[in-house]
Parts: structure tokens; sequence; C-alpha cells
């Protein structure tokens, strides 16, 4: 564990003690946020290997669609298993179509990561047992059998405590041998085939870890909004991720969270105060960051404390 | 076999609709190397400045046909505006800048645009059905044929035509077909490669703007067009082979039949069908039908 | 003595284009042989060939008894054939330092478990210093690979080749670029630091009084195929070998030293 996971553990804790305190709007808010961010760190996996997908709300759907279906076919309410569920189901879809996916790369990667989540939306909207269009409901899910009064803190910490155990194994990921070259790949993938390593393998673990991670945050949605509809696997939501991860840049772990909240934040803002024109704040948000902060928040962050070395 | 007559004039129809929403998204793609989501704005752009241009037009009992072609004018006026602004103030800011970034400035443009749309028409939906209407139809035994469909078709082969042979045997054709071979190659031969991105740039947008215009009459001007539009142009560009003008007809016309056949045979395959064609020609030609790879080079 | 590279009859069509035909050689360990030949010869595709970025249409290779044909490069790195570019293939992001770690790395990692340590441990760092100081590049160690001078750049490659241990090291064209009075500078580090590490080294060079310095033998490459093997003043000396590649100026007095 270095300094940095120190620190964030210790935001985590923070953020957990203040919860009870703040307004209900803001936890929830928070919530989402959160759970939104485990799909951006997967991305941020990739992107700093250069591969940036538009697909990834393929395995944000599979895993909200997994526990919607099992809350409601097979009985599970256990919000623990649904995780689990979540996180294999999209685990599994991404090693299975990572042996094609990890041949790829630039243009051609994000638009074939693209054709397979709108393949995933075409199947959804299609489907009457699904809702269609409409999607279905979720029951409220449970806690190792208790469902109580407090659910919406429950969830959060649900997923603060998600959010602190992926942080911490992703942190330690990109410390390993296969994390760290990660940017080497990007820089000159044939040097790093030539020093012996299989770049497709390296690509295809990160994008099962993407699938993975983006699984849970899908399955923490549908528990938290109690709904499912194929939208979670539309483009756009996967251009909702792509933005929040331009936003966070490559640099950092904690980039993700903070990314994802401030997004959160500014949208809630511009649909409540300015309903008209959300799009356009946000799209002139995404604009200002790419010209004025390339590299996103987590460089902002870097250039206060010393610079952190790029392996 | 009636089915299959269905199939094919639908798909037919289908792959026209597809072809002009899509010829100037691969021409951008094949000379710029951008991924123009804000294609999606300009087909939205012309299909609301159509609508427009209908409403005022056909109030005053003028002759029917000349509704169309005021379609057409104001939507190559409003490409001709729209690809300027956005190539010059917007685009030109991050030339030379990673590919996927760049597609992410389009990203951004469009959502801005989005809203441009809402607060230039409203929210409310349009109708320019006149100039459909006003074609007419014809009976084929028992199939009914809109004039109107015929003539988009007819409209998607001109261009089709029109811009392959621009392309390959106009002067200014082939120095587009040199900065899609060789960007550097063209510039140190003297091409002014600003000028051709900008000149390009329009043209994509102006094909744009009249494959939302000549859709207009077809379907109900709401917000959101150009959202699903722009996915449905990737997946023929990127089945074709980006950059490609032959590769945007055979893509148009493969998943255009595609479509028809699912919607016909096995109606919940609609959207599937159209993604899963995309998907299985990059598997066996991961960069499209009509590209070339680039072979490495060390 | 079993040679350690041996190459038969291997031939490689692209289409209608004969890039090599009939290439059959025996490298003894240890030797440095140089290997020259207009643009064109095939002496890039025959390295191509060894190294596995191209696969040969005919022929075998064999490595250490060991058939190696048509195997991809990477496991052609991992079982001790490690090859520098033409143009240096490093990391332009990271710093020579970071380069050199990553390389290091990857060389201890032999097997998949080992790629999920960690990336900076003490022995990769040593193994990365060491190789920093074999190529004399010290000076360099932080300055970050996209502003080194071309000279430093090309170590770096060469030295990223060399940090596995491999056995036998292919050089394609590792003083281009790099001005004449530099050249033989740089191959003296090179060359020094190859042999303290008993590499067998084929080098493709243009400069012929490189070759006649530096090199035991010499393959001389025409059209896709071999015309002269044998040692510099005998190769060089050919006939067909002056005519068609290096011209009939005589060499200077400090060839071969």
């Amino acid at each position: 564990m270095s300094r940095g996971d120190l620190l964030g553990g210790l935001a985590f804790l923070l953020a957990a003690a203040v919860a009870p305190l703040l307004p209900a709007w803001l936890v929830s808010l928070a919530t989402i946020a959160f759970a939104n961010a485990l799909v951006v760190l997967g991305l941020i996996i990739l992107w700093r290997a250069g591969l940036v997908p538009f697909g990834q709300a393929l395995f944000y759907a599979t895993g909200a669609y997994c526990v919607a279906l099992l809350a409601r076919y097979a009985g599970v309410r256990d919000v623990f298993l649904m995780i689990i569920a979540g996180a294999v189901s999209a685990g599994v879809i991404a090693w299975i179509i990572g042996f094609l996916l990890a041949r790829y790369r630039d243009i051609f990667f994000a638009m074939l990561s693209l054709a397979m989540s709108m393949i995933l939306y075409g199947v959804l909207v299609k489907t009457e047992a699904l809702g269609s269009t409409d999607g279905f409901h979720v029951e409220a899910g449970t806690f190792l059998g208790y469902r109580g009064e407090m659910l919406d803190l429950a969830l959060f910490w649900l997923v603060l405590g998600t959010c602190a155990i992926a942080a911490l194994l992703v942190s330690i990921y990109l410390r390993t041998l296969a994390g760290a070259l990660a940017i080497p790949v990007r820089d000159n993938e044939i040097r790093v085939e030539y020093l012996g390593v299989s770049v497709n393998r390296l690509i295809h673990i990160k994008l099962v870890i993407s699938g993975i991670l983006a699984g849970i945050g899908g399955a923490l949605a549908a528990l938290v909004v109690e709904h499912v509809d194929p939208s979670m696997a539309y483009w756009t939501t996967s251009g909702g991720f792509v933005f929040v991860t331009i936003l966070a840049g490559s640099g950092s772990v904690a980039g993700a969270f903070v990314a994802s909240l401030v997004f959160e934040l500014v949208r809630s803002i511009a649909v409540n105060l300015l309903p008209g024109t959300w799009q356009l704040i946000l799209g002139s948000v995404l604009l200002l960051t790419i010209l004025f902060v390339p590299e996103g928040l987590s460089s902002v962050w870097q250039r206060f404390r010393r610079q952190e070395k790029a392996l | 076999m009636l089915t299959l007559f269905a199939i094919v004039t639908d798909g037919l129809v289908y792959a026209a609709y597809l072809f002009l929403v899509a010829v100037g998204l691969t021409l951008i793609f094949g000379v710029m190397k951008i991924l123009n989501v804000t294609h999606g704005s300009f087909y939205a752009f012309g299909a609301y400045g159509a609508a427009t241009a209908v409403g005022i037009y056909y109030d005053r009992g003028l002759p029917d046909a000349g509704g169309f072609l005021l379609m057409l004018l104001v939507a190559i006026g409003v490409g001709f505006i729209l690809g300027l602004v956005l190539e010059r103030g917007v685009l030109r800011l991050v030339y030379g800048r990673d590919e996927v970034i760049v597609v992410l400035v389009t990203y951004a443009a469009f959502l801005i645009l989005e809203d441009v749309i809402v607060l230039i028409w409203g929210p409310q939906s349009y109708a320019a059905y006149q100039p459909m209407v006003a074609a007419g139809s014809i009976e084929l035994g028992e199939l009914v044929l809109s004039n109107y469909d015929i003539l988009l078709v007819l409209l998607a082969t001109f261009l089709a035509v029109v811009t392959y042979w621009a392309l390959k045997h106009t002067r200014y054709g082939r120095l587009l077909t040199v900065v899609i071979y060789d960007r550097e190659t063209a510039a140190a031969f003297g091409i002014n490669v600003t000028v051709v991105f900008t000149v390009t740039f329009v043209i994509g947008a102006i094909l744009g703007t009249i494959g939302g215009a000549v859709m207009a009459p077809k379907i109900s001007v709401t917000l959101g067009i150009g959202v699903e539009v722009i996915v449905l142009a990737f997946a023929v560009v990127a089945t074709g082979g980006m950059g490609s003008v032959e590769g945007a007809v055979v893509g148009a016309l493969i998943v255009g039949l595609a479509r028809a056949a699912a919607v016909h045979l096995f109606p919940q395959l609609e959207l599937f069908v159209i993604y899963a064609v995309m998907a299985l020609v990059l598997v066996f030609r991961p960069y499209g039908l009509f590209t070339r790879a680039a072979p490495r080079k060390i | 003595m079993t040679p350690i590279l041996s190459v038969r009859a291997l031939e490689k069509t692209f289409g209608a284009v004969v890039a090599a035909r009939d290439i059959t050689v025996d490298v003894p360990p240890q030797q440095t042989i140089g290997v020259i030949g207009a643009n064109g010869a095939g002496k890039t595709t025959f390295i191509n060939m060894i190294t596995g970025h191209l696969r040969p249409t005919k022929g075998s290779i064999r490595f250490e008894d060991r058939d190696i044909t048509g195997r991809p490069s990477r496991e052609i790195t991992r079982l001790g054939i490690s090859r520098s570019f033409q143009v240096a293939q490093v990391f332009p992001s990271l710093t020579l330092f970071e380069n050199m770690c990553a390389a290091a790395a990857v060389a201890q990692a032999s097997d998949g478990a080992r790629m999920f340590r960690p990336l900076r441990s003490p022995a990769t760092m040593r193994q990365a210093e060491e190789s920093i100081e074999l190529f004399r590049v010290a000076h360099y160690r932080h300055t970050r690979a996209s502003t080194l001078p071309q000279g430093v750049r090309k170590l770096l490659d060469i030295a990223m080749a060399v940090v596995g241990t491999p056995r036998i090291l292919l050089l394609d064209e590792p003083t281009s670029g790099i001005s004449i009075e530099e050249k033989f500078d740089l191959m003296d580090v090179v060359m020094s630091a190859l042999k303290s590490r008993r590499l067998t080294v084929l080098f493709v060079e243009h400069d012929m009084e490189i070759v006649a310095r530096f090199a035991d033998r010499v393959l001389a490459f025409y059209d896709g195929t071999i015309i002269a093997d044998g040692p510099p003043a005998q190769a060089l000396a050919d006939a067909r070998v002056q005519s068609l590649i290096s011209g009939t100026k005589p060499l200077r007095p400090e060839a071969h030293a």
C-alpha cells in the first residue's frame, strides 16, 4: 500500500462517516456517482494502454440486467450476491469478446466495442419479456437478509465500500508489471512485443478487469435506482462514461471518483436550474476540459504534489 | 415472392437513407481521420431547416416540386455555415491531437448543438410531409411504392456516382484522394492540407444536412433524431471501410437489405441485425470491406 | 562445434516479389557477422525472418538446435534472440531509466505469474543500472526518451535488447542516423559491451570501414541472396561484392584492428 492508497482510504472513511449528516439528495447523487466511477476506473485502465472503448455500456447493462433478472426470476435479494453476479456475468462476457476485441486498436477498437454494446441494446429493446424500452423494476435489495429503514445510507456505504476495495486493487494492479506496461504499450506496442510480452493477452486481461468493474457498477446502479432499461446499453451511456474518463485523466485512481462526482453535480445542477441547456453545459465542460485541462483533473492534483513517476 | 420483393424494395430505400447519411461521414474520416460525431447534428439541422422551409413554402401554394428544391438549397446553406463554423472555430484547435480526443471534441460539439436546436426550434415536433405526399405513389402489383422513396433512391445513386467520379476524375477530387492516402507526403508536395481539410469538412457537413433534409418528409422531425442517426452512420461506414465512397454504398446496401429482411422475417432482430452485420464484417475485415490495412513500418 | 544459429534454404516471397531466396548460413557461437548489401537486397528481410517479424515462405531456421521457423517475435525473444531496430524503438514518454526498467522487468518475468509482481523491484532496478553503465549512458538516466540525442537513443534501443541476456543479437543498421565522426565511437561502446556478454552478433551496416573494423565475418547480400561469405578482407575484396555493393575505393589502413 502506498501513501496515495492510505490517503484514498481515509477519504472513503471520511465520506462514510459524514454521510448521515448530509442532505438526502446529495447522498443519493454521490451513490450513483461512485457506482458509475467504477466503470470509469475500468476505462482508465484501458486508456493508459492507449485504448478507449466506446461500448462499456455493454458490461454496465449486463451487470444491471443480471441483477434485475436474479431479483425477479430467481428471488435473489441479497446485495452481496448481486454484486458478485454482476461482476461474474460482465466478466464472462468481457472474457469471451476479449478474444476478438483484444486484436484491435485505435478507432477500430472503439467501433467494434460500440457495435457490441449496440447489439445488446438491440436485443434488449426488442425483447418483450424484458419490458422492451421501458425496462422493468428491480426490487430493493437486502443486506444478508436484513432490510431496514436506512436503505439509502446502507446503499451508500455499500457502494463506498465496494469502491474502496476496487480502488485499492486497481492501485495495486497498476504498480505490477502487467498494469504498468500499459504506458509502454501505448508508447510503442511493437517494442513491448519484442521484449517478449504478448500484448494482445495483456489487453485481454485489461478488458476483463474493466468489464468486471463496469458490471459491478451496473449492478450497483440497478440496486440504487431500482430500475433497469435498455438505455443502460445505449451509446450515449458509453459516451457519458468516456466523458467522465477524460475529465478524470489517466494519471490516478482517485481521479475516477472525483471526476464522477463533479460530473453528477454539474449534471444535476444543470438539469435542475437550467433545464433547457444541460447538454450545452455538459458539452461545454467537456470541450473546455479537453482544451485547457487535457490531462484531466488528476493532473491538476498532481501539480500540487510531487510528480508521480510514470512507471 | 411478394415478401422477397418487399424486402428488396424496403432494403433499397433504407440503403439509400443510410448512404445519404453515411457518405459525408466517410469522406470526413477518410481525409481528416476524424470520426465526426457532430454528423448527427448536421443531419438534425438539415431536417429542422427543411421542415421550416417546407412550412413556409407550402403555405403559399407554389408548385410542389419547388418545395423539394428549396429543401435542398436550405440544407446546402445550413451545412455550409455549420461546417465552416465548426471546422474553423472548434476543430482547428485540436488538430494533431490524439484521434480519440478529436472524436470527443466532436461529441462535445454534438451535445452543445443538441441544445442549440431546442433554443432555435423549441421542443415540439415538426412535420414536413408535403413533398412526400405531393410526389404520390405508384402501384406495382400488390405493392404500393411511394414516389418519394424512389426519388430518394435516385438521389442516393446520383450522389454516389457524382462523389465517386469527382474523387477519381476531377483535379480537386484527386487532391483529396492523395491526402486520404498520405497526408504528410501530400503536404510535402505543396498541397495546402489546411484548405483541403476545411473544404472536405464543409462538403461532408453539406452531405449530412442534405441527408437530414430529404429524410424530413418521412419522419417526425423531433428532438433526438441526430442521436440515432450517428450510430447508424458509424455502422455503415465501419462496415464499408472508412474513407471509401464505394464502401459506403456497399455498406449501406448490406445493412439496408439485412435490416429489411429482419423487419419482414424476424422483427425482433431488426436493431440487432444492423450491428451484428457490422461486427461480423469487422471480424473478417478489421478495417472494413474497402480499405487496405496499412502495414506496420519498423 | 554446433552452430548456434542454422539457416537452411530460406525464402520469402511477397506475391510476385522474391525478397529473399536460398539463404543458407551456419553461425558459430560468439561470432560477429557484418551483413552488407544495397537497400532492398534482402538483409532486413533476412533479419525479420529470424526474429519472427516475417514468416518464411520456404526453408528453416534452427536456434540452439531448436526449430524456430515462423514462431512469433515474443517467443523468439524469450528463447534468446534479440534485435535492435533501424529506427530506434523506445518508449518516448518514459525516461531512459524507466525504459530500461521496463525491459529489465519483462526480462525477469519469466512466466505469467511474475507479470503481477511489482514493477519497481530492487532486482529490476539493479539490472537496469547495470545495462546503463555497460552502455555508458548514465548521464542521460533521467532524460525523456523523446528528447534523447540520436546516438543515445540507438544505444538505449540496443541496451533494451540486451538486458534480457540473449545469446544472439541482431542489430539493424546500428549507426544509421549517426554522424560519421561518431559512428566508430558508438560501435566501440556497443561492441565492447556485447563482447563482454559473449554474444553472437549479426549487424547490418552500410559503412564498409565499420564492417572491416568490427566484423569477424561478412555476409554480402544481393538481389535476395548471399553472394559472398567470408572474413572481411576476403569478402570485401571479392570482385562481385566490389562491383555490386562496396565499390573499389581502397580501405583506410586502420581496417580490422
